[in-house]
């Protein structure tokens, strides 16, 4: 599944980005002046307080949301044609599984929407359980399954189909700290088995510090990216990094970032 | 959990005995009383409380005369009797079921329409609406001499239609808001699977509107059925659980109208049974939690 060929080529790339919403108080500048590159096999957080457009952005990427100046590529495509070749799986808040179906039935449908073979299904369903360790829980609905369990289904939904990239927003927001941290973990694991890229929305600086190769700090009003960290942390992350002096750094620097742009108007 | 629920119900249906007997003797007891002065005797209550019991023709028979002529009516005759109610139940019961078959297509068909486009939110709701206002015992002569103009024969056709005309519209009603039911977060995730309309409806609309879906059948069964009783009313009907209630109150056979009613009652708490059933089933095959 790993493809290693291409790490470091640019993968998104974001240029004067603007996105003005028209609401009933007039027009609110959601982003603003956005230039962010993101290269092949990055582990990309954006974090910041609400309103600062990092889910706005990820949905830009997504296709969800279309930007009103300024130009955004997905693999050299536009998102809406980067969507139509499954470049990309979103992760929600909410694992969103679908209550009438299985897991099994839940991480095949987008695989059913997408036309792949009934074999093919069934294959890629017993892979990407058994990647987010959820094998023997396929013949379950979700309500027997943890909350923490449920999440891990969704991101096993948003693998099934082998996107290259994988935007998750705050997808661990919703759960308890140790549930929190060992996905974490696993999310890591994942993220070096697979050497997908990955864009990662989160307001938890820990979170954010332990998982990124970059990290994009942003505040509000208008949307915009106040700093972006290239982390100097390697690859391989055991969870006892964060007590390591670097960690501390970064995240003071995240910290900052976060003030510096922070006002309470 | 039938024990639990035993109890109050017996309880409950003995209070409406004991009510029923008080007010079959309150307001048969006047006949007695009209019979006695007529012949020039006087009787006391002890005397007057058994003739109340068995009047050929009470103003309110009391439970076990109803349940003698239902008795009479289902197990005296033979099926395909005119004068057996298993045999006027089944008209009726087919006709409900036309109705009933006929207001899910159309409930579910405008439904499916709303929810897609919305100028036939803006231009069918409000006449969907309007539609119930009108008082269907009003509505069901002309439906019945319409279809009879245009060469419809056929009574089975009027009293679908009617049936349907009030069993589609809680259908209808619960079917736009079961479709719209899920949330933007589902709706963007297909999306981001390039899923097209058809597929959104299929893979997520459809199944989510069904917990809605059966809700409203419970209310449309039973509207399908007073809707046949209705179609069934007017002058010319000879055949249903509506003709014979009313031969009954026409032909002054109280008996008849009564057990006519209660036919009519069990068939309605039968066919909610009935949905009731399919739900579960439904529900089981879904997921749903037992």
């Amino acid at each position: 599944m790993k493809d290693t060929t291409q790490i470091g080529q640019p993968v998104i790339e974001a240029r004067d980005l603007d996105l003005t919403f028209q609401t009933g108080d007039g027009p609110v500048l959601a982003l603003k002046d956005v230039n962010l590159t993101i290269n092949k096999g990055d582990f990309v957080s954006f974090i910041g307080p609400s309103g600062c457009g990092k889910t706005t952005f990820l949905r830009c990427i997504a296709a969800l949301e279309h930007p009103t100046a300024g130009t955004l590529t997905v693999n050299g495509l536009t998102p809406d044609d980067a969507r139509m070749r499954r470049a990309y799986g979103y992760v929600f808040q909410a694992a969103g599984l679908y209550p009438w179906r299985t897991i099994a039935g839940n991480v095949k449908l987008p695989l059913e929407i997408m036309g792949f073979s009934r074999a093919e299904q069934e294959e890629r369903v017993r892979k990407v359980l058994e990647l987010v360790e959820l094998a023997g829980f396929g013949g379950k609905f979700p309500w027997q399954l943890s909350g923490g369990m449920q999440q891990r289904a969704s991101i096993a939904r948003a693998l099934a189909f082998d996107a290259d990239i994988l935007l998750m927003d705050e997808p661990f927001g919703a759960l308890d700290e140790i549930v929190r941290d060992r996905l974490n973990e696993e999310v890591l694991k994942l993220w070096a088995r697979t050497g997908k890229t990955i864009g990662f929305v989160t307001h938890s600086i820990p979170e954010a510090v332990y998982l990124s190769t970059k990290i994009v700090v942003m505040s509000p009003r208008p949307g915009r990216i106040t700093d972006v960290i290239d982390s100097p942390l390697p690859r391989e992350r055991p969870l006892d990094i964060r007590d390591s002096r670097a960690f501390i750094e970064i995240a003071h620097r995240v910290r900052e970032g976060l003030r510096a742009g922070h006002h309470d108007d | 959990m039938m024990t639990d629920r035993a109890l109050p119900v017996l309880t409950v249906l003995l209070a409406i005995f004991a009510l029923w007997y008080a007010a079959a003797v309150w307001m048969n007891a006047k006949w007695v009383y009209d019979q006695a002065s007529r012949a020039g005797t006087t009787v006391t209550l002890a005397e007057v409380i058994p003739q109340t019991m068995a009047q050929p023709r009470p103003l309110l028979p009391p439970p076990h005369q109803v349940a003698t002529e239902l008795w009479k009516g289902v197990a005296a005759q033979a099926v395909t009797s005119k004068r057996s109610l298993v045999y006027h139940g089944y008209v009726t019961f087919r006709g409900t079921m036309m109705g009933f078959a006929l207001g899910i297509a159309l409930g579910v068909g405008l439904a499916m329409a709303i929810v897609r486009f919305r100028v036939m939110e803006l231009s069918v709701m409000p006449w969907a609406i309007i539609s119930q206002t009108i008082p269907i015992v009003a509505l069901a002569p002309m439906i019945l001499t319409v279809s009879n103009q245009m060469g419809i024969d056929n009574r089975e056709v009027p009293k679908a239609i009617i049936s349907a005309y009030l069993s589609f519209f809680p259908v209808l009603v619960s079917m736009v808001k079961g479709l719209r039911s899920p949330d933007q977060m589902q709706l963007d995730l297909l999306s981001t699977y390039g899923a097209s309309q058809g597929q959104t409806f299929w893979k997520l609309r459809l199944p989510a509107s069904m917990p809605y879906f059966f809700a409203s059948l419970k209310v449309a069964i039973a509207a399908a059925l007073v809707g046949t009783i209705i179609g069934e009313l007017p002058t010319g009907a000879i055949e249903g659980l509506g003709a014979r209630m009313l031969i009954g109150s026409q032909f002054g056979e109280p008996l008849i109208m009564w057990a006519a009613l209660f036919a009519a009652a069990i068939l309605a708490g039968g066919l909610i049974v009935i949905v009731g059933l399919i739900e579960r089933m439904a529900r089981a095959r879904m997921g749903a939690p037992a």
